[in-house]
């Protein structure tokens, strides 16, 4: 190579890397905090649609524990740091923290195609607040019944589409067989505002119990809770499985997949996992419903949307903006599609979703999920008027907290540690003092 | 007689020893084993031991999905960073309080390890404040100080109690050699007490490698350590327990490799002291 070859090389080769460091300074750097769920995993492997698109915003991801990820956003928001363009938080925390002003509204700004009113009502009423939405779905969820079709056969029962309490108790029954390592049911029973709290809030709707009556008072002496829970205990005594107070989502998602659970009342996300053959043992025979029922007009489900939003400390609102448009459109519904087929769309956000045809027929539990999630109204979650909106939870900053408290006490009922009316009058005590600490 | 006794304590002794040690292993061996299995074998009732089909699958997925040359980097950095911050700064300090005790030494110790008392999320929100003023979040600077003021009392602590144990003559000898401050610490100090400042060395790499709530906290990015990656891989709704564990291999291995190592050191200068 002679000296003038070199040169140009090099000449060019600056020319290239100036080229590089100017495009790189004009980048956008978009971090987006984001939880371990399949769905968003699967998101970030797909971001290369994204970057194609817009070659001009680069995107780094910070993957967290919803927990981590819930006291890293809070921190980073109430000090206004600036450390993440957009968030991924839950139904929970919007109405909450767009009431703080920490959220950017997403009523405006977004992308023309990234259409607004095609929005699940239910899901969108949970993520707005006075009108205006403050994040974007990016999966929804409600709670159903999965069940055995075989054991339910063997026990000579038929699931309603619409089951009731006192069905799924006699189904439990029937179907549990210890000696072979079978158990009727399996329900949360791990302490946690998340989890056991989650789950007996929504059963306790449709039990018509509520957490406070109109004027904010802890409600855990009613006829209606004390029903709630001894129902509960009663029901996880007779067939639940051993040690159930230690068990959440993932503990009873393995027992359901390795056989061991005739029915199981939980998120309508595990459907698709439960009836994935590579990791469950049981996955050509499963059956869904609606979740349960007693009459009252409320059922036993619960909503929640994992969704994306802007925090108001972020620097680049325009770019978080064009970014969460196709996360969360539609076109990225048929990019999911196009690559790892219908199956396995996020879902629970659009009505499009539901009106299509092959999505329909590629996930058995479609219709379940979208009727399980139409039942559930955050604005009127009880069968008594409540100050709060939220179905497995109340949306105000104090919930976690007492949330987690009850919660323990519903788990030591369980574990055989306290009896009913003694889990409820602690909840009752230590609600009351903690709202009144807060000036409720 | 008596050998035969001795050989049977011996035994039963080698025995517990291994027993024991083999259960304190075991987590990390079942860690091991399950990042390389499926996710479905994973969670198999009865567990599955060895025979599966082995896969590196998992390792792939947690390569393809993370930076882990970078959060590997910075948990090197921050580790070596705060610790060698930490024994600059603890070995004057330990030596002042064992061979110059003042009327308050006692006390000053009590008072540097009530530091340890405090419940960290206490100073989260000053500390971040302080970071966002200064302009240092999410820098491997600010952790590497973090970390370094956090475990300052043990290293202090651990220090002075190997630093009391040199005896003062030698000290004293030295400085009616014509040794001065400094050469006595360098020289005749420092070389005494070698096996306790690299087990107190040790023993704070592996405490700032394994911290996990300053580190989350305060990274997001470029200046986050393999908590923060092994961070990532759990989840309330989902089962990815093979891939955690091979993220969690990934993350625990570098300090494995290096205790095994240094056990002789590490083992000698917790258990022997200084000068023995």
């Amino acid at each position: 190579m002679n000296i003038k070859s070199t040169l140009t090389s090099s000449v060019a080769l600056l020319g290239l890397s100036a080229g590089a460091a100017f495009a790189e300074a004009h980048a956008t750097t978009l971090t987006i905090a984001t939880v371990n769920n399949g769905d968003m995993i699967r998101m970030q492997g797909l971001t290369d649609d994204f970057s194609e698109q817009h070659p001009d915003i680069q995107l780094e991801w910070v993957t967290l524990e919803e927990n981590v990820l819930r006291q890293n956003v809070t921190t980073d928001i109430s000090t206004g740091g600036g450390q993440y363009d957009v968030i991924t938080i839950g139904t929970y925390e919007v109405p909450i923290w767009a009431q703080n002003e920490w959220l950017v509204s997403l009523s405006d700004g977004m992308s023309e195609d990234w259409n607004e009113s095609d929005l699940l009502p239910a899901i969108a009423d949970g993520l707005s607040l006075d009108g205006e939405l403050y994040a974007a779905p990016f999966y929804g969820e409600s709670s159903m019944v999965m069940y055995r079709t075989d054991l339910m056969e063997e026990a000579g029962l038929e699931m309603p589409d619409a089951p009731t309490w006192e069905f799924i108790r006699e189904a439990a029954a029937a179907m549990t067989d210890r000696e072979n390592d079978i158990n009727g049911i399996c329900l949360r029973g791990k302490a946690g505002w998340g989890e056991n709290a989650a789950f007996l809030t929504a059963m306790a709707n449709s039990f018509g119990a509520r957490w406070f009556d109109e004027d904010w008072n802890a409600q855990f002496d009613t006829d209606a809770w004390s029903d709630t829970l001894t129902f509960y205990l009663d029901m996880m005594e007779e067939s639940g499985p051993a040690s159930a107070a230690n068990n959440g989502f993932n503990e009873n998602l393995t027992l359901f997949q390795q056989g061991k659970c005739g029915m199981w009342i939980d998120a309508t996300v595990a459907a698709s996992f439960v009836t994935n053959p590579d990791d469950s043992d049981v996955a050509d025979q499963v059956g869904f419903a609606l979740a349960p029922d007693n009459g009252l007009g409320k059922r036993g489900n619960w909503l929640w949307a994992w969704s994306l939003a802007i925090p108001s400390s972020s620097n680049d609102v325009d770019a978080a903006k064009t970014f969460i448009s196709w996360a969360t459109g539609q076109g990225y519904t048929e990019l999911v599609a196009e690559n790892e087929g219908w199956a396995n769309v996020p879902p629970g956000t659009r009505t499009s979703l539901y009106e299509n045809e092959e999505y329909l027929s590629a996930a058995p539990f479609a219709q379940m999920t979208l009727d399980s999630i139409n039942s559930a109204d955050p604005n009127d979650p009880a069968v008594d008027p409540v100050p709060y909106t939220g179905v497995q939870f109340v949306a105000i900053p104090e919930f976690q907290g007492i949330g987690t408290q009850v919660g323990q006490e519903f788990s030591a009922a369980l574990a055989g540690q306290q009896t009913a009316e003694e889990a409820l009058a602690n909840a009752q005590r230590l609600t009351t003092d903690e709202m009144e600490a807060a000036g409720y | 007689m008596a050998r035969a006794v001795s050989t049977r304590k011996k035994l039963m002794w080698t025995g517990l020893a291994w027993f024991f040690g083999l259960l304190i292993f075991f987590p990390i061996l079942w860690t091991f084993l399950t990042s390389f299995k499926s996710e479905g074998v994973a969670i198999a009732d009865p567990p599955v031991w060895f025979a599966f089909d082995w896969t590196l699958e998992n390792y792939r997925a947690v390569q393809e999905r993370s930076n882990y040359p970078l959060a590997l980097t910075n948990s090197i950095v921050i580790a070596l960073g705060s610790t060698f911050l930490g024994i600059l700064i603890a070995v004057p300090a330990a030596w002042a309080m064992a061979f110059v005790p003042g009327k308050r030494t006692k006390d000053v110790l009590l008072w540097m390890l009530s530091t340890k008392m405090l419940p960290a999320v206490g100073v989260l929100y000053p500390l971040v404040l302080l970071a966002k003023w200064l302009g240092i979040m999410d820098s491997r600077i600010l952790l590497v100080v973090v970390l370094m003021l956090i475990n300052l009392p043990i290293i202090v602590w651990m220090l002075y109690t190997y630093f009391k144990e040199i005896p003062g003559e030698i000290l004293e000898a030295a400085r009616m050699d014509g040794a001065n401050l400094k050469n006595e610490i360098i020289y005749v100090l420092t070389p005494m007490a070698i096996p306790g400042i690299a087990s107190t060395i040790l023993l704070n790499i592996i405490l700032a490698w394994n911290e996990a709530f300053w580190t989350i906290l305060l990274t997001t990015v470029s200046a986050a350590p393999l908590t923060k990656f092994i961070a990532s891989y759990s989840s309330p709704e989902g089962l990815f327990y093979a891939k955690l564990s091979a993220a969690s291999m990934m993350a625990i291995a570098p300090i494995l490799i290096l205790g095994w190592f240094s056990q002789k050191q590490l083992v000698r200068g917790l258990t022997f002291g200084a000068v023995k």
